[in-house]
This record gives C-alpha cells, sequence and structure tokens, in this order.
C-alpha cells in the first residue's frame, strides 16, 4: 500500500474517527477535547490563582496545597485518577472523553493558577495601592485595575500551557479514548507497512495545531503591545 | 479633622512611628518633613489604612478609623491620595483613571462622571490629554492626572506621599501649582515633601520627623528661620547645602 492508497482510505478515520456511523473522534476530537479542556481550564485557573494570593488564609491554603499537588503529579496519575478514583468517589462512571477533560482540565488549570499569580505579583504594588486607595473593594480593583494587566502580561506563558494542553490529549490514549494518536496506532496495525510515515503524520499534525496556536498568540501579542498601556515591571518605592 | 492619639508601629522591630500625637485642623495645610526613613510616609499611609498601626489610635472627623466597624473602603472614598510614583492606571486613558471609581463606587452615571472627569483635566490643565494613557504623559502630567483621579470622589482631605520626588526637576512646578491651588481653596492637605520653598510659601504647619517621633512643630517661618530641635538645624543646614560635606 502506498501513502496515497492509505490517506485515501484512512484520511476520513484519521480526521473524524468512526464519525458518523460511530462516535466522533480523530483530530476532531483531539480539538474538541483541547478547545474544552482550554475554556475550562482558563477560568479555573484564574480562580485558582486568585485564591492563591487571597488575603482568607482560609482559601489560600487550601487551594495551595491542591496547586502544589497536582503540580507535584505526573498527569499520567492523573488521568488514572479520574478513571479509576473519579467513579468510585461519584458511583457513576465517566465516559473516557469526560474522564480525560476532567484530567486535563485540573492539570492545566494548577499550571495556569501558577502563571496567573506570578503575574499579578509582577504588577507594581502601587497598583493595588492606588485603586484601593480611591475606596475600591479588593475585588474590584483585582477585577478592573489588576487582573486587565495581568493577564496581557501572562499571555505567552498562557499560550505555552495552551500548547502543552494541545500535546496533552494525546495521553488519553491510555484509557482508550479515540483521539488522534489513538485512531494513528490503529490505522498502523491495520496498515502494517507505513509506520514511518504515519508517525510523521501524526506528528506533524500535532506540530502544525501548536505551531499555529502560537503564531495566533504572538500576533495577538504585538497587537496588544501597540497598545502597550501596561505598567512597567519595576519596583516602586 | 485627623487625630492621632499616641500612634505606634512596628516594623518587625523597627519602631516606626512612635507616640505619635497630633492634631490636623479642618481646611489646614500640613507639611511633613524630615530625612529618608523618618516615618513621614508611614505616618500619612496610617491615615487611610494602607499601613497598620499597632497602639493608639486614629480619628478622622470624630470617627476611630481602626474600629472593626469602621468601612475601610468608605473611609478611603473621602481621602484622596497621591503618590510618589502616579500609579496611574496605565490600561486606562487619563479620563477613564478619573472616572473609574466615580462610576463604581458614589454611583455617578457614565455621562456624569465623563463630565466631572473633564473638568477636573481641565482644573489641572490636562484637558487635551484626557484620552491618553500613562505612557504617552510626561511624569509631571502623571502626577497632575492622579491628583485628578483622587478629586474626583469629591474628597474633603487629600494626602501627598512625595508628590514630586519622582520628577525630573522642571516639571515640579506644575505639580506644585495645582497642590497650591487647592490649598488655596481651602481643603485639608497633608503633605510629604521635601520642596521647602513649597512648604513656607503653602503650610500652615510644618511637621518634622526623625527616627519615627515628631520632633518639632512649628508654623514655617519659625521653623525655617529658628529651627528648635539639633536634628532639624542639621536636617535644614543639608538640604540647603547638599555636596558640602560637614
Amino acid at each position: 500500500m502506498t501513502y496515497l492508497e492509505m490517506v485515501d482510505k484512512f484520511g476520513l478515520y484519521f480526521l473524524l474517527g468512526l464519525y458518523p456511523k460511530g462516535p466522533l473522534g480523530g483530530l476532531a476530537l483531539t480539538l474538541a477535547l483541547a478547545s474544552a479542556g482550554l475554556l475550562l481550564a482558563l477560568p479555573l485557573g484564574l480562580l485558582l490563582g486568585l485564591g492563591r494570593i487571597s488575603p482568607w488564609r482560609a482559601l489560600r491554603w487550601p487551594v495551595t496545597a491542591l496547586v502544589f499537588v497536582v503540580r507535584g503529579t505526573p498527569l499520567l496519575m492523573v488521568i488514572f485518577w479520574a478513571y479509576f478514583f473519579l467513579p468510585s468517589l461519584t458511583g457513576v462512571r465517566t465516559d473516557r472523553f469526560n474522564t480525560m477533560l476532567i484530567a486535563l482540565v485540573v492539570f492545566d488549570a494548577a499550571y495556569l493558577a501558577e502563571i496567573v499569580r506570578a503575574g499579578i505579583q509582577a504588577l507594581p504594588k502601587g497598583q493595588v495601592e492606588a485603586a484601593r486607595s480611591l475606596g475600591l473593594s479588593y475585588l474590584q480593583a483585582m477585577r478592573l485595575v489588576v487582573l486587565p494587566q495581568a493577564l496581557r502580561h501572562m499571555l505567552p506563558s498562557l499560550v505555552n500551557q495552551f500548547v502543552s494542553t494541545i500535546k496533552e490529549t494525546s495521553l488519553g490514549y491510555i484509557i482508550g479514548l479515540a483521539e488522534v494518536s489513538f485512531i494513528a496506532t490503529q490505522i498502523n496495525t491495520l496498515v502494517f507497512v507505513l509506520p514511518t510515515q504515519i508517525y510523521l503524520t501524526l506528528g506533524l499534525t500535532y506540530f502544525i495545531l501548536c505551531f499555529g496556536l502560537s503564531r495566533l498568540a504572538f500576533w495577538l501579542e504585538r497587537r496588544l503591545s501597540v497598545r502597550a498601556f501596561t505598567a512597567p515591571l519595576e519596583a516602586t518605592a | 479633622m485627623i487625630q492621632f492619639n499616641k500612634v505606634n508601629k512596628w516594623f518587625d522591630k523597627y519602631h516606626a512611628l512612635v507616640d505619635i500625637d497630633e492634631t490636623i485642623a479642618k481646611g489646614e495645610v500640613v507639611v511633613v518633613c524630615g530625612p529618608s526613613g523618618s516615618g513621614k510616609s508611614t505616618l500619612i499611609r496610617t491615615i487611610n489604612r494602607l499601613e497598620p498601626i499597632h497602639s493608639g489610635s486614629i480619628h478622622i472627623g470624630g470617627q476611630d478609623i481602626y474600629t472593626d466597624t469602621a468601612s475601610v473602603n468608605a473611609l478611603r472614598q473621602g481621602i484622596g491620595f497621591v503618590f510618589q510614583q502616579f500609579n496611574l492606571f496605565p490600561h486606562l486613558s487619563a479620563l477613564q483613571n478619573c472616572t473609574l471609581a466615580p462610576v463604581r463606587l458614589l454611583g455617578l452615571s457614565k455621562a456624569e462622571a465623563h463630565e466631572q472627569a473633564m473638568a477636573l483635566l481641565e482644573r489641572v490643565g490636562l484637558a487635551h490629554k484626557a484620552h491618553a494613557h500613562a505612557n504617552e504623559l510626561s511624569g509631571g502630567q502623571q502626577q497632575r492626572v492622579a491628583i485628578a483621579r483622587a478629586l474626583a470622589m469629591k474628597p474633603p482631605l487629600m494626602l501627598f506621599d512625595e508628590p514630586t520626588s519622582a520628577l525630573d526637576p522642571e516639571m515640579v512646578g506644575e505639580v506644585l501649582q495645582v497642590i497650591k491651588a487647592l490649598a488655596r481653596d481651602g481643603m485639608t492637605l497633608v503633605v510629604v515633601t521635601h520642596e521647602m520653598g513649597f512648604a513656607r510659601e503653602v503650610a500652615d504647619r510644618v511637621l518634622f520627623m526623625d527616627h519615627g517621633y515628631v520632633l518639632e512643630r512649628a508654623t514655617p517661618q519659625a521653623f525655617f528661620n529658628t529651627p528648635q530641635h539639633p536634628r532639624a538645624q542639621q536636617f535644614l543646614s543639608d538640604i540647603r547645602s547638599p555636596f558640602v560635606s560637614s
């Protein structure tokens, strides 16, 4: 079988899995997982990041503990927890997609939390003091003054984490989720004679996704820095 | 208007404010001066609770500001604070810097806040820079916007923490002019500054601080012409001839 014959025969399977006859899989599932993961992990990471620097100990300590535990654990372990431990806790068997999604969101949120924390703490102290001395509450100061600036500073690190998330979806393989790596492996088993070509195609697919996202972020960064209104990152007296 | 009663504050072991007993009257313009590390910035930062105190009490308009029932946000709405480093919000225009708090805290409509902010920027001579951001303004202009931002909350009391210390010399005048105009309008001002010309001209009273103590309180005339405390005499001679080593 030549490469083109294989593409002809398995191309759609690579892109969509068994869809429309069966469940969605392949690249489409990878994209769905990555985007859902990013969309959910960002707000959770933001909340955890705010919790990490909260002046209220009752919030700060448990959040800090959670972040450190998750960050000190391989993603594979988090996936196993979500796969084996979560159903025994809830009594309901979560499907593979949601299991993987939960693991990804928890794992990435912990990393995003540290990015958010660092981004906020890098802002000059004077910004919070100026906001608070006008009479704004802590949360108002965060929402109206600190976060709009901090998020811009964080953008490169956030994108870095997002790129990681895309690649991390490949670990869904381990619980039999039919994302693109899993499908590629199946195709390889069926075709047998083209492993190099198949895994090069898979690698190139991930590269295009990640590179595309990086370029998009770079463009966004430049657009924002044309309106570079963020405070200089220097200590104020 | 402001009363300090035996106020003490420590930074770890360092005794930053020692038994401060002061009264500042309504409409009074008080200049606080003293060498670096003397506690003068700490002193005015305790007035709006940016720095907590460890003993004693501070009353503003008769109310103890450190009781549990005192709302720190409500307190700060009535006290304008101007920083050495300006601290304009860099993601907002000059105008938005001046409308943010009035819209969120005083319940002004966007239009009302806008109109008031334009009037204030006019007053500090920067109406033409209303849509500029901090990075497009000089230090002096940023500080004048910061003053307008504080005034937008219509506070009866304004605190200035070395408002001209971070400025290039040619911009000091424009900021001092604005503060001087506030003094003429009868506002209560507490100004930490090294600008002795300003103190002489505008202050009703000068407080001299060193090592956390208020060592001297006097009219500007008395303070500059006949300083009583040896530390004050030394300080005045140092700032008059800064390059002469003793």
